[in-house]
């Protein structure tokens, strides 16, 4: 391995690049799913190749390929400056890195459980109960439990002196019921939707999950949900669960920080940003409430690592500071932009904040979430709800949706209580709610505690082109929104 | 690229280093590259190289699978020894019918040496032209030219063996002009006929025409969709109910409607992953042949697609909808169409906008998610040029709107449908489709741009 990344750098220089960064990457997954009572797959993925990426006539080229042999690395060396010389033909002005950086070391994900030890009898087993205690319940249609585990090792190297080993395992698992009756669908998940949570933990994370335990109970509200009233169309009080919380967060927050996209790198696919430069460090994104930050370091989070993929160390940073925005997500070549643009400031070091992140060998590292937090508050959840005289309690995302620059959304989630005299009352089947960004966030009135704070898991965020799919972390706690509009499935 | 007698000899030396019981290879060979541009300049620019090879090992009733990118015998080997292993320690699948009999593969040309052997300077130098127009018009373009190579093979323990080499160009642009934007896309599988410049013209005009963009409140609106709207509706039915697990499981807007007049008598919709028109592949991930199914005649729902797993269920036989079940994101998917058409008519734009008295006409949809799955309910945002119809004429552009619509309803209410379909990339395949008028869509949301 050693040899290949020291050949790969070499074989750049002597091309003419004056800036090469290598990457190997091998990924181990084991997934496995069942559904309606029987395995619907089972299976283990191996994947391994690397990536060169280049400056050559200060532009990018980056070339990629599974055949990890000396010969395969000249040749993806030369197509990556051969690619790199024909992105110059437009450029505008060369690629700025900054100061060199330098960073040598290994980061091991801390697990307790080393998920790959346990058999797989074990986790089916787990998986066929819970199944098994969703079937149970009459008028559930549909059953599904999975898990899925990930070893990821990769080393990163670069021209400047950088060389970097990092082991990241996740663990994750997710069950799900539904229940159809007279043309109504219905359905829960836990812990959250879409498939699974997720941490960077071991095999302890999906004991602590209790899949078993929490089974009959969803799949009782799927069926329960079948004969609830409609969610209300009205302007209310919302207060959101705190799955729910993350997923706002990562939505409209953590890709609105993006500084790519600020930049309109990601004009054509993922979009661009209401918060542009002039906002940072003055624009009220949020109530005094609101304090977001973005965490690499925070333990179990999806989001969590050693360095990323430029060889940058983990760090914690200030997005949102009592509701003010103060903090982008940046990489080496948008924080230079950045300082040119704006100069020197509190807000602006013209580093790198750590977040550029590739989904695998095959792809560069673009600007992606780390672990995009709203911090906890002081509230207990029962004080919030007693403290609302009226309004809707919804959990747990069923469908997302925002505008190119993140400000209009609307939210679906699989169930909601409405809130009468301080009181969880009736249950209300496809609650929507909408807004614009900052209106919502100012619109904040309190975050519960550190007792209900949340490390969630997103593992299907999706950016780029070609596409890469991102694991990202958002601690949140449930949290209470005004004047919130609010209605149901039309 | 591979080429076809490499691979068979690969899959037949998997075949036999595999155990007993019934296995089946899968092999994905890609020669990917990507030219992406933004701000009038190219920003990223990739090429990459993969080859994986997924098995599936049936001992009885227990089936298990691996996937490996290593193509060496050892790899290979050991992929197919770690199947079988999951596959000895699996619960039984009661209803798992076995992997699928021979049948005969209809061969489909859908490769382009042109396209195979694009350079990253004949990629650069069509970008180049795209910027250079988008700057002689003031505006910024963003988007991305992307050519690929694709070798699939599939073989089994019965006998199975398919294979086919196919070719993707595929580009799209947003261009961006003050406070507006305009969007243009096409894929193909030839480079002849294949025009970036041309297709970025349209959207430097659209982005042109959207200047100055007024409020509308939310309402429902007769609507004329560009075809990028319209393969959202037409993506979303695929995706959320025209495959058969949907339809047993009771989540599908096909329940209850197959059989039923549910949709205009002008749509009809089919998928044929062997027409040359669309991006063929003309086998499925379990190596059987793709049948040309109608999902919708004439507004009339006929039935989903089915893989093995599924229509063994009804006592039927594949329509060769299979997705590599090996990898766990697809192990409970179910069928999935990937290859759709609508028919075209015979409206043209103008005579579609004509006929709109107080309505809107639409580029795009954008962001577009599930809220519900029976009558198929999506919400999203229109995007990339958005204009009021005044009188049967096109008055001004408008903000965006967020929508709230049954995608069922909406296309119960298609009053023309456009001469001219593109071939536009989906989330799996491709799909060709017209320009519709709608007799009413409804937007629940504004913005401010």
């Amino acid at each position: 391995m050693d040899e290949l990344v020291a050949r790969a750098l070499n074989v750049a220089q002597l091309r003419g690049a004056s800036y090469a960064d290598v990457r190997v990457v091998e990924t181990t997954e084991q997934g496995i799913t069942v559904r309606n009572g029987a395995v619907a797959g089972m299976s283990w993925t191996e994947d391994a190749g690397f990536g060169v990426r280049v400056l050559a006539d200060g532009a990018w080229g980056f070339a990629s390929s599974h055949r990890l042999e000396l010969a395969e690395v000249e040749r993806v060396v030369d197509l990556a400056v051969r690619i790199a010389r024909a992105s110059a033909r437009t450029l505008r002005e060369p690629v700025d890195l900054g100061s060199p950086v330098i960073q040598r070391g290994s980061y091991r994900t801390p697990v307790q459980t080393d998920p790959f030890a346990i058999p797989i009898e074990t986790k089916l087993d787990v998986l066929l109960r819970a199944d098994g205690e969703m079937r149970h319940v009459a008028g559930v249609t549909a059953t599904e439990a999975e898990m899925v585990f990930i070893r990821q090792r990769k080393t990163f190297a670069s021209t400047e002196g950088s060389l970097v080993t990092q082991e990241i395992v996740e663990s994750g698992c997710g069950i799900e019921a539904t229940a159809v009756r007279d043309g109504e669908v219905q359905r829960r998940s836990y812990p959250n939707s879409v498939g699974r949570h997720q941490q960077t933990r071991g095999y302890e994370f999906i004991v602590e999950q209790d899949l078993v335990g929490n089974a009959r109970r969803i799949a009782e509200e799927a069926v329960a949900l079948l004969s609830a009233d409609p969610c209300p169309d009205e302007v209310t009080t919302v207060i959101l669960g705190g799955s729910q919380v993350a997923l706002q967060i990562h939505e409209s927050c953590g890709h609105a920080i993006e500084l790519d996209r600020v930049f309109g790198y990601e004009a054509a696919f993922a979009g661009t940003s209401f918060l542009t430069p002039e906002k940072l460090g003055r624009f009220r994104y949020g109530s005094e409430v609101v304090n977001i930050t973005a965490d690499a370091t925070l333990p179990g989070g999806l989001g969590t690592f050693g360095w990323d993929d430029e060889g940058i160390p983990a760090q914690r940073v200030e997005i949102v500071r009592e509701g003010i925005f103060v903090g982008y997500l940046t990489d080496r070549q948008t924080a230079r932009r950045l300082l040119r643009l704006l100069g020197p400031s509190r807000f602006v070091t013209g580093e790198s904040n750590g977040t550029a992140r590739a989904s695998g060998w095959n792809r560069i590292p673009i600007i992606r979430m780390t672990n995009i937090n709203l911090l906890p508050g002081t509230w207990k959840l029962e004080d919030l709800i007693a403290d609302t005289d009226r309004g809707i309690f919804m959990d747990t995302n069923r469908s997302w949706s925002i505008d190119d620059r993140r400000l209009n959304f609307q939210f679906g989630c699989e169930i909601a209580w409405e809130i009468r005299g301080g009181k969880l009352t009736r249950l209300l089947r496809n609650p929507i709610y909408t807004g614009i960004t900052p209106e919502f966030w100012r619109s904040c009135d309190a975050v519960c505690n550190a007792d209900h704070w949340v490390l969630w898991g997103t593992p299907n965020c999706g950016k780029g082109e070609p596409m890469q799919v991102a694991h990202t972390g958002h601690g949140a706690a449930p949290a209470r929104f005004r004047n919130v509009r609010v209605f149901g499935k039309r | 690229m591979l080429g076809e007698r490499t691979i068979r000899t690969l899959l037949q030396d998997g075949l036999r280093a595999a155990p007993a019981g019934e296995t089946e290879i899968l092999l994905l060979s890609t020669h990917a590259a990507l030219t992406r541009f933004a701000n009038n300049t190219i920003h990223q620019n990739v090429a990459t190289s993969n080859v994986e090879v997924a098995v599936r090992t049936v001992v009885g009733k227990r089936v298990g699978a691996s996937v490996t990118n290593r193509l060496t015998p050892e790899g290979l080997q050991e992929a197919v020894s770690r199947a079988a292993a999951i596959a000895r320690v699996a619960p039984e699948v009661p209803d798992f019918p076995g992997l699928p009999e021979p049948e005969p593969v209809v061969a489909v040309a859908s490769f382009d040496e042109a396209v195979a052997s694009a350079s990253p300077e004949w990629r650069a130098r069509q970008v180049e032209e795209v910027l250079r127009l988008a700057e002689s018009r003031g505006a910024l373009a963003a988007g991305a030219l992307s050519t690929d190579v694709a070798e699939v093979a599939v073989a089994n323990s019965k006998g199975v063996f398919c294979y086919h080499v196919g070719t993707r160009i595929q580009f799209r642009t947003v261009v961006l002009k003050e406070d507006a934007s305009g969007y243009a896309e096409r894929v193909g599988w030839r480079i002849s006929a294949f025009d970036p410049v041309g297709v970025a013209r349209t959207a430097v005009e659209r982005a042109a025409s959207a200047q100055n963009p007024r409020d509308l409140p939310a309402g429902t609106y007769p609507v004329v969709l560009e075809p990028y709207a319209v393969q959202d509706i037409v993506s979303w039915l695929g995706y959320a109910g025209a495959g058969a697990l949907a339809v047993q499981e009771g989540r599908s807007w096909m329940n209850g409607r197959i059989g039923t007049q549910a949709l205009s008598e002008q749509v009809t919709i089919w998928d044929d992953g062997c027409d040359p028109a669309g991006i063929p592949l003309p086998f499925d991930f379990e190596g059987v042949p793709k049948q040309r199914v109608v999902l919708v005649e004439h507004g009339v729902p006929r039935g989903p697609v089915y893989d093995t797993v599924t229509a063994s269920k009804e006592g039927k036989r594949s329509t060769g909808h299979a997705l590599p079940r090996a990898w766990p994101e697809y192990a409970s998917l179910g069928p999935i169409p990937t290859n759709l058409f609508m028919a075209a008519g015979d409206a043209s734009t103008e005579e579609m906008i004509g006929r709109v008295q107080r309505g809107l006409w639409i580029t795009r949809f954008w962001y577009t998610r599930l809220v519900h799955p029976r009558d198929c309910v999506v919400t999203g945002m229109t995007r990339d040029g958005t204009f009021w119809i005044e009188g049967g004429e096109v008055a001004y552009p408008v903000r965006n709107l967020r929508f709230t619509q049954g995608y069922v309803q909406a296309l119960a209410s298609v009053e023309r449908v456009g001469a001219e379909a593109w071939l536009l990339g989906d989330r799996f395949g491709a799909d060709r489709v017209p320009r519709l008028l709608l007799g009413a869509f409804t937007f629940t949301g504004v913005t401010e741009f």
